[in-house]
Order: structure tokens, then sequence, then C-alpha cells
């Protein structure tokens, strides 16, 4: 069931467009600050709430980029693997994070901080190398700055 | 107003220390004066002036943007309501500038987008902004706010008796949401799958009604076209194109970054004198002057001045604007190779060229990278260009994706077939 509060949130994007289904990003993207990720429960409630199908609402799930439908941890680590980044140094950052947290892309550590995914260029490539980690960007990357950061997070 | 504002109209607010600026500040060096004299023209002479300018989209395609308004129906009996939408989805690889802008002077794509409006009638807006941007979301809301308090947005704006709706959407990220129907179909909540053409977007875009979808730097530019006029604004550029660019470099350069320079600098003045020439001990190579979907040039294309004809007469595109840059110690093809796994990866899977043919051509040069590559692989890598070109694909991604591989291919063929000879990358191993 969406809680009364993601419900009131889902209503409020749904008011900015003219049919309820246009909401659907919004609708996850609601869940999923809530939750962390989006459930396959979720995926049907918020089809239910939307008037339109599980399937519907999952093939978008699906497509997006932003959009967990597996748990993460508490923080979620993006390093840009595009163009710019990967000239600069992206496949040392890279080795040094999944050497460090000890898990490969697409993983949670043990102690469930940090969840490591790979982004495309998050349009800070005159900061390259450059990684996000929740909302927060950080570019100029070297390996000893990256544990530094890695310590702002509990 | 200030020398600097007339020179480089879109950036000459934008504070140092990386603060927005807020609508007292933006109001103060001048700011919605252009929005009020925009509700005392008629939508048509705003369109005409726009067309006079030689204003062209600063998204990569550099359609005229005051033709593009000339093709929504106006008048008592258009379709209603007409959508304006703002493409802030900067995800062309490479490309760092809209950034600069929605971080810095949101009010500027708010005031570009009221007089944009006002031109196509339009009475609802959307700002389309990426996921990951996540300090321009919260300026963006923030300007919004503003301007709604001060009666510049929502019903009868400036007292002018007509209502301008704008919000915010936040994007859940994919590539495919920069091509302006992915674009539209996002924004219904939809997969961003591209849409048939015709119909345009001007006649049945948002939820069927005329739409006109925009890049940001192309609506900040409006203001001040109003403000100073068309020949004004046609003055700032060097050659036919009207106006200022946002310019930017990266790659193992000196100083990367991100310049508003009169249109039509040369790619040596920007790379050179800007971005201060390539880093102690290397040389360029090669660069994308325009993101990831541009066609290389080289050292031989240096004076080719930056924009949409004389880029193109070069063999590539002027694009975004923002050049990534191809040094001596990087290996062309693990270049090629990243760039061709990021179009595959982003491929929204509609047309069987675009999902086949590149994740096709992702594994070709994956093996050539790694040593396991055939010489006839170069001509299968040709023949999936071929496959994708313009005309065989609902939408640009594919074209996009052939132009550095096909480039590299003529400019770098030296180094593919060393891999295939030696059997490995001499780059990778040499580190």
């Amino acid at each position: 069931m969406l809680t009364p509060e993601e419900q009131k949130e889902i209503e409020e994007e749904i008011a900015h467009y003219p049919e309820r289904r246009a909401a659907c990003i919004d609708a996850l993207r609601v869940v999923q600050k809530h939750r962390g990720w989006v459930s396959d429960e979720a995926v049907a409630d918020i089809a239910a709430f939307l008037g339109t199908t599980p399937d519907e609402v999952d093939s978008v799930a699906t497509f997006y980029n932003l959009i967990h439908r597996r748990p993460v941890g508490r923080h979620v680590i993006r390093v840009c693997d595009s163009v710019s980044c990967w000239i600069v140094g992206y496949e040392q950052i890279r080795d040094h994070l999944r050497q460090r947290l000890q898990v490969e892309f697409g993983q949670t550590t043990a102690d469930g901080r940090f969840t490591l995914l790979p982004i495309v260029c998050l349009g800070a490539c005159d900061r390259a190398p450059a990684m996000m980690i929740d909302e927060d960007l950080y570019g100029n990357l070297t390996p000893e700055a990256v544990d530094a950061i890695l310590e702002r997070y509990e | 107003m200030s020398e600097l504002a007339m020179e480089r109209p879109l950036t000459a607010r934008i504070r140092p220390d990386g603060e927005m600026v807020g609508i007292e500040d933006y109001e103060r060096a001048g700011g919605y004066q252009a929005a009020r004299q925009a509700m005392q023209m008629e939508p048509r002479a705003i369109v005409e002036e726009v067309k006079k300018s030689n204003l062209r989209g600063r998204g990569g395609a550099g359609f005229p943007t005051g033709l593009k308004w000339s093709f929504v129906p106006v008048g008592p009996e258009a379709p209603r309501p007409k959508y304006l939408v703002a493409n802030a989805d900067e995800m062309e690889p490479g490309t760092f500038k809209d950034r600069l802008l929605l971080e810095g002077d949101p009010h500027q794509l708010i005031e570009g987008m009221i007089i944009a409006a006002r031109a196509i009638e339009a009475e609802r807006g959307y700002i389309f902004l990426r996921g990951e941007y996540t300090l321009a979301a919260r300026r963006i809301a923030r300007a919004l706010a503003e301007a709604e308090a001060r009666g510049y947005l929502g019903r009868n704006i400036f007292g002018s008796g007509t209502d301008f709706h704008l919000r915010l959407h936040i994007s859940a990220g994919r590539y495919m949401c920069g091509e302006e129907t992915g674009l539209l179909n996002a924004l219904e909540g939809k997969r961003a799958n591209p849409r048939a053409k015709p119909p345009y977007p001007q006649v049945s875009g948002l939820f069927g009604k005329p739409t006109i979808v925009q890049n940001v730097e192309t609506l900040c530019n409006i203001p001040h076209i109003v403000r100073h006029g068309a020949d004004w604004f046609r003055g700032l550029s060097r050659t036919a194109d009207g106006g200022t660019k946002l310019y930017g470099v990266s790659g193992r350069v000196r100083r990367p970054g991100c310049w508003e320079l009169p249109m039509g600098t040369t790619i040596r003045e920007i790379l050179e004198e800007h971005a201060g020439g390539m880093r102690d001990g290397l040389r360029l190579r090669g660069l994308l002057p325009g993101g990831a979907s541009t066609d290389f040039l080289t050292e031989q294309h240096l004076d080719v001045p930056m924009d949409f004809n004389e880029v193109a007469r070069a063999g590539s595109r002027l694009g975004t604007g923002t050049m990534i840059v191809l040094d001596d110690r990087t290996c062309p093809v693990g270049m090629v190779l990243n760039l061709t796994h990021f179009f595959a990866q982003e491929s929204c899977g509609w047309c069987t060229p675009c999902w086949s043919g590149l994740s096709w051509a992702e594994q070709i040069l994956a093996a050539i990278e790694s040593g396991d590559g055939h010489l006839e692989d170069l001509e299968r890598l040709e023949h999936i260009c071929r496959m994708v070109a313009p005309g065989n694909t609902f939408c640009a991604l594919a074209p996009g994706a052939a132009e550095p591989l096909q480039s590299a291919l003529k400019y770098f063929r030296e180094d593919f077939e060393r891999h295939i000879r030696e059997r490995r990358c001499p780059w990778r191993n040499a580190q």
C-alpha cells in the first residue's frame, strides 16, 4: 500500500498534468525517496493509483537509470563512466572503489552502507573524474580524495 | 548596462562565488524587463525578431529558432493548451554548458520561457531537468517560487491578462530523454522512445497539443534578443549565425572549462587561449567538437570557426559546442569503445539498426581493444555505420553514435590496425 504521505505527494504531481498516468515517473521517484527502491508490490500499487497496469509501470521503472528495482544501501555511489572521465582516469577511480568497498558494480557492501553503480556522463566534465554520492557531486577525484569523501557517509 | 553584459549576455550575471543570482539581483541587472516589454508586443512580432536574430537551436541540431516557433498554430482556432518545454536534460557525454546557466542564473531561463510562451501563445510550460542535476533542481525551484510570488508566472502574468504556468519536471535519467519526442513521451510518464515524425511536435506534441521543445541555452538568449534587438544579437557573432555560444573543453588540457564567446570562435582559440592547450608532454590527436555524437576533427581543423555551417563543412557538427579532446597517450580505440558502449546502453530498443547494430559494434570494438580483433572487423564496423545512417532509424541516436566511430576509422585507422596486428592495446600495455 502507498502510505498517505506518498499518496499526497503523488497527487500533488498529478495536478500538474492533464492525465493521472503522466505522473508515473514522479510517482516512482516519490516512492523511491521514501523507501530507497521500488518493489514489485510498489509497482502494482502505483499502477492502481494512476489507473494503469503494473506492466506499464514496470516498463517505465526499468527504463530509467535512476529508479532502483532492487534494494540499495544507505548511500548510492554513482561513478561517471563516460568519455571525459574515462580519458582522465575513470578506471583508476572505479578500481579503487571496488577494492576499497569489496563490491562490484550493482552490489551493496556487506554492512549495507554503500551501493556502487556506474552512471552516464554527469555533466561535470571540467572536473573529471567525477562521481555522485546520493545528491552530492564530487569532481577532480583521486583515490585519496575518494577515501576522504567516503568517510562523510555513515 | 555594463560592457561585459553586452558582450557576454548569457553569463555576465553569473556570480564568481558559485551562488545563484536571486530575483533581486536579477532585476537590478535589468532582468524581467524584456518579459515586460514582450507583454506589450504582438506574439508574431516576437517570432519575427527571433527569426531576424539568426538564433539557431543550441541543443545540437541548430534548427532556426524563430522558424520553429512559426510552425505553431496560433489564434482563437488553435488547439489548447499549448506547451513550451525547456530541454534541460543535458546528457550528451562531454557536455556541461547548460549546468552553468541552470545553477548560476535560473531566472534568465524562466524569463526566456515567459517570452517564448508569449510568442507561441503557450499557457503551460515544463522545465525538463535531468535527475542528477540536484543543485540546479533546488535553485530552479527557488527561482520559480520567487517569480510566482511576484506575479511573473501563473495567472495574469505581469497584469497582461494571459496565464503561464511553469512546472519543474525532474527526470529519472536516460539519454533518450534529450531527443525531442522521447522527451515528450517521458513527460507523459512513458518510456522515452522516439515518435514518428510527422506530425511534428509544433503541431501535435505533448498530450497531442502544439508544443515547442527548446534547449536551455537557446531560451536564455531570448530575453537579450527582445531587449537589445536582432541586429545587436547578430553583431555578437563572428559568422552568419547570431549570438554568442557557450563553448566547453574537457580531456587532458591545462584548464578544462566552459566559456561564453562569440559564435564562430575558432577551435584553436578555444583550445589554446581558453583551455590553456594540452597538458605538459601531451600532443593533440583529435577532438569531438560538440559532444560524443559528433565526428572527430584533427589538428588540420584547428582554424575552423565553431559555428553550425563551418564545422559541418569540416565534416563534423557543432553539436553542443563542448569539445572532448583526445591526446596521444589515450587510446583512440578505447575512446570509441567507451562512446559506443554509452550509445548501445542508452539505445531505447525501438529500432533494430540501433539496438542491434550498436551492441554489435561495441562487441567488435571490445574484441579489437583486447587483442582479439581481425582486419575484417573494420569493414564490419563501417557496414554498421552505414546501416544506422540517417533515415534508417526513428531518431538521431544511432546516426549520432556512428559519427565518432566512422571518423575514428578514417583518422585513426592505423591505430585500429595496430591493435589487430599486435593482438593487444599498445596504450594499455605501455602504462
